[in-house]
């Protein structure tokens, strides 16, 4: 399991962008993550106190977001549904389809806390 | 792709980007920033870091990986032996634990760099980058990265290599890839190994877990071996030859390549996506000749 490296790294970058942006507290963070990621959103969730103790986002609160899996075929150009395991066309069932959602794995944006930001 | 131009922004997530501004202000007046960067690019950086060395050196990095006991090691002394006289080889071995693997590449003649994870479950790109650090790449032409054995983890995470290699062994059943599809759609090449034991467990069907393969959309050769027997590894010795001279002709070019599918969070952009895809397609009608045997009732 590497879910509390994965938070590691998730509050390097989230520390590293509130101080880009002179804030003084972290208020949520929302992730994108897919099912083809390969991690777990709860077992992240279980993480991420551990982790963020200490930090600017010690109190964040953190937002998952599963994406779905969404596929489009190369043969017959339809975008559909897809599962895990079965990656078909849901049109035509070939199997040469790309995957256009559902392996996300991203930091998709924070609410800060910024003191005086009016410019 | 890169965190920061933009160039992963998709269909599929862009909804969250289509804020006013940098700074749109919630209800609440918080500042709103969206980032939309992947979770694993201090991981991602380094490993492009690695594939500039790799490429520098004119080196091809295999990145190998299974279930415990799939038979990677005994692949790769079988392939020491077979292709040690043709080209010069290096292996990187992960494990929790001892150096008994790169002992047993060692008594082959060829260096091996152990990287002892602990308790860690997979290889990431730091870890291989201190293992470089021990190998002198002007003298390789193939180096082997034989990942923690495990199909869960070690997808996650690109280490910088060129090609994603998963072994699927015989005893394992042939359902493996519908039950770890995140593992196994991101394989370049699927070996089928130990096939010298169908003949004691045909309940095991390479066609059926061929056809599993192919539900997760993967296009990779798919190929039966084995590293006991007269010429039962032929495919997988000249699907080496035709990667390695495919790298030097790219390299030649100025040219890289990762693997089909990268363990990351976010997409390509259309265009990208279609060039990598090209890559597939041009490997694959390439060498179509020399799997065709072991790939023939493919997907129809």
């Amino acid at each position: 399991m590497h879910e509390l490296s994965l938070c590691q790294s998730l509050l390097d970058q989230v520390e590293q962008i509130a101080r880009e942006h002179g804030a003084t507290r972290v208020d949520r963070i929302l992730l994108k993550v897919g099912p083809l990621s390969g991690v777990e959103g709860a077992l992240l969730q279980h993480a991420y106190p551990l982790a963020a103790a200490g930090t600017i986002a010690a109190q964040a609160e953190l937002v998952i977001e599963p994406s779905q899996i969404r596929v489009r075929c190369r043969q017959c150009e339809a975008e559909t549904d897809a599962t895990p395991n079965r990656l078909l066309c849901g049109a035509c069932g070939s199997f040469e389809t790309r995957l256009i959602s559902g392996d996300e794995l991203l930091l998709a944006n924070l609410e800060l806390t910024i003191p005086d930001q009016d410019d | 792709m890169c965190n920061t131009c933009g160039c992963n922004i998709t269909p599929g997530n862009e909804h969250l980007v289509r804020a006013d501004g940098k700074h749109a202000l919630t209800e609440d007046g918080r500042a709103a920033v969206t980032v939309l960067q992947g979770l694993l690019s201090e991981n991602d950086h380094q490993a492009a870091h690695n594939r500039e060395h790799f490429d520098h050196h004119g080196v091809l990095a295999l990145n190998l990986m299974s279930s415990p006991g799939a038979g990677k090691t005994s692949l790769l002394e079988a392939t020491i032996e077979a292709l040690g006289g043709e080209f010069r080889i290096a292996v990187i071995e992960g494990d929790l634990e001892t150096e008994n693997d790169a002992e047993r590449i060692r008594a082959k003649g060829v260096p091996a760099i152990q990287i002892s994870t602990g308790s860690a479950c997979h290889l990431d790109a730091h870890l291989v980058h201190t293992a470089l650090h021990h190998l002198d790449l002007d003298d390789i032409d193939l180096l082997f990265i034989e990942n923690v054995g495990n199909l869960v983890c070690p997808a996650s995470f690109d280490l910088g290599q060129h090609r994603n290699i998963a072994l699927l062994s015989v005893p394992e059943g042939d359902d493996k890839p519908a039950k770890y599809p995140v593992m196994f759609r991101t394989a370049d090449l699927v070996l089928c190994t130990k096939a010298d034991l169908l003949s004691v467990l045909p309940e095991f069907q390479p066609e059926r877990a061929e056809r599993y393969l192919r539900q997760l959309a993967s296009t990779a050769p798919f190929m039966t071996i084995a590293t006991r027997g007269d010429a039962a590894l032929a495919p997988w010795l000249q699907w080496l030859r035709d990667e390695l001279r495919s790298q030097r002709e790219r390299l030649e070019l100025g040219r890289s390549i990762r693997p089909a599918i990268v363990p990351e969070g976010a997409h390509p952009p259309a265009g990208t996506a279609e060039q990598l895809h090209r890559h597939a397609h041009d490997h694959h009608s390439s060498h179509s000749h020399s799997h065709s045997h072991s790939h023939s009732h493919a997907h129809d």
